[in-house]
């Protein structure tokens, strides 16, 4: 897919001498180093990346990072000291002040992380704002606020005030303005960090379901590393101004860039990044009639498996354990116990985007899961021990060496 | 020993050669004109007031003193006017009214639009705030004698001097009001491509309407402040009564006078402090209107959009 938004080589110092502060970035000083010598603030420094169109891109980082200023300066609320922004094909970085008024009635819009709305102007207003600004007529403008006020699910608050509404309301109302004349590019910045964790977390899903059918570019602004992995396609980590990683959820709780990232990373709730795809491994099986408890006994060794699936055709017929298996082909003495008198056939299942928080219980029944697709084929296994390796893959490196540089050797990266 | 041992400044000097030999004789007309709007919405005013009967003058004020500052304020209406028209000032109370009223319109008219610009760009407050600052100083006794130099005697040279006395507060919380609307809500009208004068009527100004509406007020007890000083260069009404009662020793005549100001100063003040509050009532139907007009005024106060901020 194309990329909507590219930028480049962007740099933004605060301050009456951003030249000197530039130089002095070039000989590798830190931000606190120039601020001290020079009193300039590094804004943002050396940002490149490109966003396709439909992704949602996340930039996370604690405050004063420089997020804000990143956010703003992709629709020139602030102008950065050098480098290139470009919409489509337009460089927001030096365009004129009408092509960019241009460009932000019909290509980009803004949500606020204290919702900024217009106190004196009703729900409805609010939202037709961006319309009126365009010139829209009023009857259309109505028609237009009120279908975005719906995606949100206000139609009835229409006619009532910004203080009338709750905090998440009025956050949403803050999207319909956003969505209401139809931007292909939506900046977020900390649109629910105003917001309560519950209801921020509704937000977090309704966000998500929205996008299922709008395809915006969302670039996102959040210092909350849990909404980043959720939310975010891509994700970059800023700090001082600079992205010290950018990739998807899996990458970076996967593979910290450095120290700074993988101390954000430490205490994550794994199970919600990975998925039971990435855990899960080729399944190797036994067939129902063609094969013997034996024979799976004899497979089960061979892998070091401590049961296997079995299938009839291309269907899942269920699985059998090491321990039932081994018992019943003792018992009889012979060689040709059938598969069917130790099958079990309520075996666990997921789908291949399962997260792992939701596997727990499935792995704690001590049988390998089965991940099948939407045909219900079985396309991979989950060891139950694996799930738990990977939500606390800390364990291993931290017991025998508690230093926190041990967390990004490679050794403990797991399997995707 | 003191400085002017060694040297007399003749500052008096340079001002009456300044005002006498340089502006009286090149600006005269110039300034002339500058009455004529003046004159016109005087004159209006005071016809049309002259003209309406009292008792409906009395109907109206009270019915805005009911809607904007409560029933209590609508009785005291009432019985004020009565009041000042049993005592005979009826005539001169409504020639202070228009001369108020006219005072008050070409404050607005000069005040917001400059207290508009000054918001806007810091280099014009710099120029604008010494001004304010000296004309908020200086004694308006001060300003009378030029003003009657270049303007002559009468109601319009009263309206200028009470224009450039009760001028400042209506620009400096103009200014302020703007200066002090929400940063987030300028980004955010910005951000969806507001020219600078739709922020401005979109944003900027219904936000500091509430601080502009106070400042209006200020600037209308001010100019009731000056009605007897203004009367001392011709200016009619209730600061003549007060004035010629002063010269002849009336202590009845003048007190009498005195008491139409107050009443007069009660009523429009209240009445303006109760628009300031209520203007946040935005885009209101006409239906609306009619019922919060019969509606005691402390429950329409209850939606404060500016308590967001
Ligand atoms: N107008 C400004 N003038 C000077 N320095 C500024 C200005 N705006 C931001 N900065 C500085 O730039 C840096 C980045 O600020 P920014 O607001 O972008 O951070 P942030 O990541 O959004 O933080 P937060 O999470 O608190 O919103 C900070 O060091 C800040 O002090
Ligand atoms: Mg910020």
């Amino acid at each position: 897919m194309p990329a909507k938004l590219r930028v480049k080589d962007v740099y933004k110092i605060f301050g009456d001498a951003p030249d000197k502060a530039l130089d002095l970035l070039a000989k590798g000083e830190t931000k606190e180093a120039i601020f001290e010598s020079t009193g300039q603030t590094i804004g943002v420094q050396d940002a490149n990346f490109e966003v396709e169109e439909g992704q949602i891109f996340v930039v996370m980082g604690l405050s004063g990072s420089g997020k804000s200023t990143l956010v703003r300066m992709l629709n020139g609320l602030i102008r950065p000291s050098s480098g290139q922004i470009l919409i489509d094909n337009d460089d927001v970085a030096s365009c004129s002040a009408d092509k960019l008024r241009d460009i932000r009635r019909s290509k980009i819009a803004m949500v606020f992380q204290h919702f900024a709305l217009f106190p004196h102007r009703t729900i409805l207003e609010n939202a037709a704002y961006g319309l009126k600004i365009k010139g829209v007529g009023a009857t259309e403008r109505r028609k237009r606020a009120m279908e975005a006020l719906e995606q949100v699910g206000l139609g009835a608050w229409a006619e009532s005030l910004p203080s009338e509404l709750s905090g998440g309301m009025q956050q949403r109302v803050g999207l319909a303005r956003g969505l209401a004349t139809e931007p292909q590019i939506l900046l977020m910045d900390e649109p629910f960090g105003a917001l309560d964790p519950l209801i921020r977390k509704g937000m977090q899903e309704e966000l998500l379901a929205l996008q299922k059918s709008l395809k915006k570019t969302i670039i996102f602004i959040t210092h909350d590393l849990n909404e980043a992995l959720m939310l975010g396609d891509r994700i970059a980590i800023m700090k001082d101004g600079r992205f010290v990683q950018v990739g998807t959820a899996q990458e970076i709780v996967s593979t910290p860039a450095d120290d700074y990232v993988a101390a954000f990373v430490a205490d994550i709730d794994r199970g919600r990044v990975f998925t039971a795809e990435s855990v899960a491994t080729e399944p190797s099986v036994v067939d129902l009639d063609a094969d013997t408890a034996g024979d799976a006994v004899k497979a089960m060794e061979d892998q070091n498996l401590n049961a296997l699936y079995v299938m009839d055709g291309q269907e899942i017929a269920g699985v059998v354990t090491y321990q039932q298996a081994a018992a019943a082909d003792r018992e009889s003495g012979a060689d040709d116990v059938p598969l069917k008198d130790v099958l079990i056939t309520d075996y666990p299942s997921a789908d291949a985007d399962t997260q792992l928080a939701d596997l727990y219980e499935r792995a704690s029944t001590g049988l390998p899961i089965a991940v099948t697709d939407t045909d219900n084929r079985l396309i991979g296994v989950v060891e139950p021990e694996k799930v738990f390796a990977q939500l606390s893959s800390e364990t291993p490196t931290e017991a025998p060496q508690p230093e926190p540089d041990t967390v990004s050797e490679p050794d403990r990266q797991p399997a995707l | 020993m003191s400085p002017s041992d060694l040297l007399i400044i003749p500052f008096d000097d340079w001002v009456n050669t300044l005002v006498r030999d340089w502006l009286v004789p090149n600006f005269r007309p110039f300034f002339r004109a500058l009455q004529v709007p003046i004159t016109l919405v005087l004159n209006g005013l005071d016809d049309f007031l002259a003209f309406v009967p009292m008792l409906v003058v009395t109907a109206v004020l009270a019915l805005l003193a009911w809607k904007y500052a409560g029933r209590g304020m609508a009785i005291f209406t009432v019985i004020g006017l009565f009041f000042i028209d049993m005592i005979g000032l009826w005539p001169e109370t409504m020639t202070t009214l228009s001369m108020i009223i006219t005072s008050v319109i070409f404050c607005a008219v000069i005040g917001i639009p400059v207290g508009i610009l000054a918001a806007r760009s810091d280099l014009m407050w710099k120029i604008v705030r010494p001004i304010l600052d000296i004309m908020q100083t200086i004694p308006s006794f001060v300003y009378l004698v030029p003003i009657v130099m270049l303007f002559g005697v009468g109601m319009a040279p009263g309206i200028i001097a009470t224009i450039i006395f009760a001028l400042p507060p209506i620009i400096r919380l103009t200014n302020l009001g703007i200066r002090n609307v929400r940063e987030d809500l300028i980004e955010a009208a910005e951000s969806f491509g507001s020219t600078g004068w739709q922020m401005l009527v979109e944003v900027q100004f219904p936000l500091a309407l509430r601080t502009i509406m106070a400042g209006l007020n200020q600037t209308l007890m001010l100019a009731l402040s000056m009605v007897v000083i203004a009367a001392l260069i011709g200016a009619g009404g209730l600061g003549l009564v007060v004035n010629t009662g002063l010269g002849r020793l009336d202590v009845g005549g003048a007190t009498a006078g005195g008491v139409g100001i107050v009443i007069l100063a009660i009523i429009l003040d209240r009445i303006t402090q109760g628009l300031g509050t209520q203007n946040q009532v935005q885009t209101v139907s006409l239906r609306e209107t009619l019922v919060s007009l019969f509606r005691p005024r402390g429950k329409i106060a209850t939606t404060e959009p500016g308590k967001a901020g």
